[in-house]
């Protein structure tokens, strides 16, 4: 009954809505940085925040199949939106680690190579590319049963992402495991077998 | 016995938090960049201005207190730092509890200026106050035969939330070789600006050695033990491989996880510029002779 009600009010959401509501959280942070209400370091902060919603998007993202598998909660409508409006997050953490941190061409290409966390995040957000650039109806049309399995290189990159995380912290901390347990969580729920397995319990 | 290293300091009249120039270390950042061949003139000398007492008391490493860098300014302040001893045991004449009162009445207070850098890359400029760690080594009596000194931070699970999570193997502990302790630049800081330091800064004393990591000038001790074996070190129990026990700035050491060829400064705002990291923090000149043949990418 209330998964129903939620069905028909969710319904009434226009997708373009989340595509304003979903980037303010940035636009607000990166103003915050303008204004030094970012603490004594904003660039790190920005740098940090940008990247924290990043994974909170993609989470959102895949949770949408094993949230509709397992309640009846039909979100499907905006998935588009959620993981495009992450890309933009995505570029924006990566855009402010070349230009606000980094500010150095030849630092950023060592960087990436010499680096495993900024390598690994830097193919996470490689393999979203081709994700964001077929986002768009022409392209899943044209694409047919290439599409998803195109996009399912998202599952790559949300794992990569949060290994970033993982690899970035220091010494044992708790918040990157339960971000990375989160995201394979939601991966393996999606697997029809695991579905069925779980159904028949 | 204390004054055996002269910063000479400069007290501006009209902001005197802001403005402290440091002399000495103009000095020596000319020469650093001089045998860098990038000097612009003679007089182009970088001027020390310390860091704000905001930048410096709001932005921390203190993962007793939790491992955000606003953790520890907000809740360091159940740490309890009335009525403090350091326990002084191992190779000593003089073993036992002493209290702050104790261990450093009648020694020289110093002020010094000093660079602060993080292996996170970041760092500040900090207008230190405290005693030089050999005159207090000097008063509890260093037995001939020892070779090293490690320090402990306190534990108190009730006053320190971060320590409910394994993040270390608590108690914090560090660990110096004994030229170095005795080195005259490094520093027992107590004060900051003059005002005793905050908790979240490592209240009421900690170590400073302004030419390695931060994270080696361990805070709030309570324990300084001489030994003739080095040390354990907890980010090198942690992970060895990232963290060595000299811990030296080094900006042609890599890092797995951070290029040490530079660093940011704290406080410059969301368009502050990196700038090159010195060699041993820019303490060169003062420091280098203790590493005289040894291979500093291996002594890392």
């Amino acid at each position: 009954m209330i998964v129903q009600a939620l069905n028909v009010g969710f319904r009434k959401v226009p997708v373009w809505a989340l595509y304003i509501a979903l980037p303010v959280p940035g636009i607000v942070t990166f103003y915050l940085g303008l204004t030094g209400g970012l603490g004594a370091e904003p660039i790190t902060t920005l740098e940090q925040e940008l990247g924290g919603f990043t994974l909170k998007l993609l989470i959102l993202g895949l949770s949408i199949t094993p949230v509709l598998r397992f309640t009846g909660l039909n979100l499907l409508r905006f998935r588009r939106a959620i993981g495009v409006v992450a890309f933009t997050y995505v570029t924006a953490h990566f855009l402010t680690w070349l230009i606000l941190d980094l500010h150095n061409v030849n630092e950023i290409l060592v960087d990436i190579k010499k680096r495993p966390y900024v390598t690994v995040g830097f193919l996470s957000f490689l393999l979203l590319v081709p994700l964001v650039l077929t986002s768009n109806n022409w392209s899943v049309r044209r694409l047919g049963t290439f599409w998803p399995k195109l996009h399912s290189l998202v599952y790559v990159a949300a794992i990569l992402g949060g290994l970033h995380y993982i690899m970035l912290t220091k010494g044992f901390q708790l918040e990157p495991l339960i971000y990375m347990t989160v995201i394979i969580s939601f991966i393996a729920a999606r697997t029809p077998k695991w579905y069925r397995i779980w159904l028949r319990k | 016995m204390a004054n055996r290293w002269k910063n000479n300091l400069l007290n501006s009249e009209i902001t005197p938090e802001v403005v402290w120039l440091n002399r000495r270390q103009i000095i020596s950042s000319a020469l650093s960049l001089g045998f860098c061949g990038t000097i612009a003139g003679p007089v182009s000398a970088e001027v020390l201005t310390p860091n704000s007492w905001e930048d410096i008391t709001s932005y921390n490493n203190y993962y007793e207190f939790g491992t955000g860098k606003g953790d520890p300014a907000a809740n360091a302040h159940n740490l309890k730092t009335e009525g403090w001893s350091i326990v002084v045991d191992g190779m000593v004449d003089n073993p036992g509890r002493y209290s702050l009162v104790e261990l450093l009445t009648g020694l020289t207070l110093e002020e010094r200026i000093y660079r602060f850098r993080c292996v996170e890359a970041w760092s500040m400029v900090v207008p230190w106050n405290g005693y030089e760690l050999k005159d207090i080594l000097d008063i509890v009596g260093v037995k001939p035969g020892a070779k090293f000194v490690s320090f402990e931070t306190a534990l108190r699970p009730d006053e320190m939330p971060g320590v409910k999570y394994n993040v270390l193997d608590w108690p914090y502990r560090e660990g110096l070789r004994l030229d170095e302790a005795m080195h005259p630049l490094t520093l027992m800081a107590t004060e900051i600006y003059g005002k005793p330091i905050p908790n979240q800064n490592g209240a009421p004393i900690r170590l400073v050695v302004p030419w390695k990591y931060g994270f080696k000038s361990i805070k709030s001790i309570v324990r300084i033990t001489l030994t003739d074996t080095e040390p354990q070190t907890s980010w090198n129990m942690s992970n060895s491989r990232e963290y060595g026990f000299y811990s030296n700035v080094n900006p042609t050491v890599n890092h797995p996880r951070w290029s040490q060829a530079s660093e940011r400064r704290i406080g410059g705002g969301l368009f502050a510029k990196r700038k090159p990291t010195l060699m041993f923090n820019g303490y060169e000149d003062e420091v280098a002779h203790l590493y005289d043949g040894m291979d500093l990418a291996k002594f890392y």
